[in-house]
């Protein structure tokens, strides 16, 4: 990265984290709701233990994963509702105005939720071990599943820009929470997949990349150090990641183009 | 009493036009309580394994009736939205100089929100029927647990109108919704009562939302419990949420 490109990219990151933390209408939702949600699935499901075949003697070890999801989601719609308000005040055609180069305004978007992803998931994780989980790989174990969560958050938050960009209103941003979520509840968040009993949500849960994402997360609480799991979580999260920030790209370049 | 009739009728005929000609609007109120159905009844089916679990019509209809007053509940809050809107684009106000007997244009609203639900509650129903639901209630008990959704439905529309009319603009949506939200997920929703352990079984064993869960249960299975409890609390929830509702009339009435 070159020196003006890392100065433009600082200067859009400090606006995005400041702006990110500045709204506790945005911030505080995604920190309880996720706990929330942690809570009444662990109180309602914990029966699930007792089912033949199920990896851990705790649900809460199992069910923590997902939080991290919930999350990222967040983050998903934080991202794109911020930048949707940057084209929406005309932010973004001033930029336009300026020699400022286009992967700086996303990279610069993405530090936002970057910082709240990692104040995320240090407070989920620190709700957990309160709460008596005790991460089979240890505490090196920790700081990657604070690694895979963010990145997971910073892939989200890449849609949540392309949805921005795409359709350039918060309400169209807002629309899309819905069907993002659908995509978290047909995975293996609440059981796991060779637990799922009816076969075309298996199917679902199989193909559903965010199945992957949560067990990569999952096995390092309640399996240890799972290469295959860590792997599919880690590459889907690149691979979703990528793809993403790639059609964002575009989507900037052309709506750039007709400012 | 006709002008009282016919203020009810103009705003529900309204709200019924403008819900049915706007799939933004009536889309996402049916979405909502089908895909917790699937992610319920589908992915979770084998908590029916647990040991104790013991439900004679099944997992599919056991979240069917979690599903289906979810639904009611939500129906409520969806046209509490409806109102905020209202408020914000002025046109409640002008609803407020125009009706001779204003407390007809909450009973408008519920109005509304019940015909709204009865339509979700169709989908709802047949998805679950398709999908394999055993029915073992009789005609008579499957008209109870229709009647505990209408009482919930309207309960839920005066909560949501009581917060529209008192905060009048879409941003109190959270207010409306959360509180449901939580009483609703703190009852039994995956497994009955009896299983629950810890915190959550404490809380939802004074939860009112659990006798209408259990009712609910009791009279899809043709085993009914807990009923007339059930529709005691359904009933004074409504006697509760009419008069929040008519003094946050008052509330914007006063405000102008």
């Amino acid at each position: 990265m070159t020196r003006p490109l890392l100065l433009q990219v600082g200067h859009l990151a400090r606006r995005s984290v400041v702006r990110t933390l500045r709204q506790p209408v945005n911030v505080v939702p995604s920190f309880l709701f996720p706990l929330i949600l942690l809570a009444v699935n662990v109180g309602g499901l914990g029966a699930a233990e007792r089912l033949p075949g199920f990896p851990t003697d705790s649900y809460l070890d199992f069910a923590l994963a997902f939080t991290f999801m919930q999350g990222a989601l967040f983050a998903t719609t934080n991202a794109g509702t911020d930048l949707a308000r940057d084209i929406q005040t005309g932010f973004l055609n001033r930029l336009a105005l300026t020699p400022m180069r286009s992967g700086a305004l996303l990279l610069g978007q993405l530090a936002g939720i970057v910082a709240l992803a990692l104040i995320q998931a240090t407070l989920y994780l620190t709700v957990g071990l309160v709460a008596g989980v005790r991460p089979e790989s240890g505490v090196a174990g920790l700081f990657v599943v604070v690694f895979l969560a963010v990145l997971v958050a910073i892939a989200f938050g890449a849609i949540g820009a392309f949805l921005a960009l795409r359709t350039g209103t918060g309400e169209a941003v807002q629309a899309m929470f819905p069907l993002l979520f659908v995509f978290l509840f047909l995975s293996s968040m609440n059981l796991p997949r060779d637990l799922i009993e009816i076969e075309w949500f298996r199917i679902v849960a199989t193909i559903n990349p965010v199945s992957y994402l949560i067990e990569g997360i999952r096995s390092l609480i309640i399996t240890g150090w799972d290469g295959q799991a860590l792997a599919l979580g880690f590459g889907l999260a690149l691979a979703i990641g990528v793809v993403a920030l790639a059609a964002a790209s575009l989507a900037l370049q052309g709506r750039l183009a007709r400012s | 009493m006709r002008s009282f009739r016919s203020v009810a009728l103009a705003v529900a005929w309204r709200g019924i036009h403008n819900a049915f000609t706007n799939p933004a609007i009536l889309v996402p109120s049916m979405l909502f309580p089908l895909f917790f159905f699937t992610a319920f009844a589908g992915g979770l089916s084998r908590v029916a394994d647990v040991p104790g679990f013991d439900f004679p019509a099944g997992y599919t209809a056991f979240q069917f009736v979690f599903v289906f007053l979810q639904s009611a509940a939500f129906g409520g809050i969806f046209n509490g939205f409806a109102i905020a809107r209202d408020f914000e684009s002025g046109f409640s106000r002008r609803l407020l100089l125009a009706a001779p007997r204003r407390s007809a244009i909450v009973a408008g609203y519920a109005l509304v929100a019940l015909v709204r639900w009865l339509a979700t509650a169709a989908v709802v129903t047949v998805v679950a029927l398709v999908a394999g639901m055993e029915v073992l209630g009789s005609g008579v008990e499957l008209t109870g647990l229709l009647g505990l959704g209408l009482l919930l439905n309207v309960a839920a529309l005066l909560w949501a109108a009581g917060i529209a009319l008192r905060f009048r603009t879409l941003q109190a949506g959270p207010l409306m919704q959360v509180p449901v939200f939580l009483t609703l997920f703190l009852a039994p929703v995956y497994v009955p009562l009896e299983l629950l352990d810890g915190w959550i079984h404490a809380v939802a064993s004074v939860n009112p939302a659990t006798f209408l869960l259990e009712a609910g249960r009791g009279l899809i299975a043709g085993d009914p419990v807990e009923v007339a409890a059930a529709f005691a609390v359904a009933f004074g929830a409504v006697a509760l949420f009419v008069v929040w509702a008519l003094r946050g009339l008052r509330s914007a009435e006063a405000a102008g």
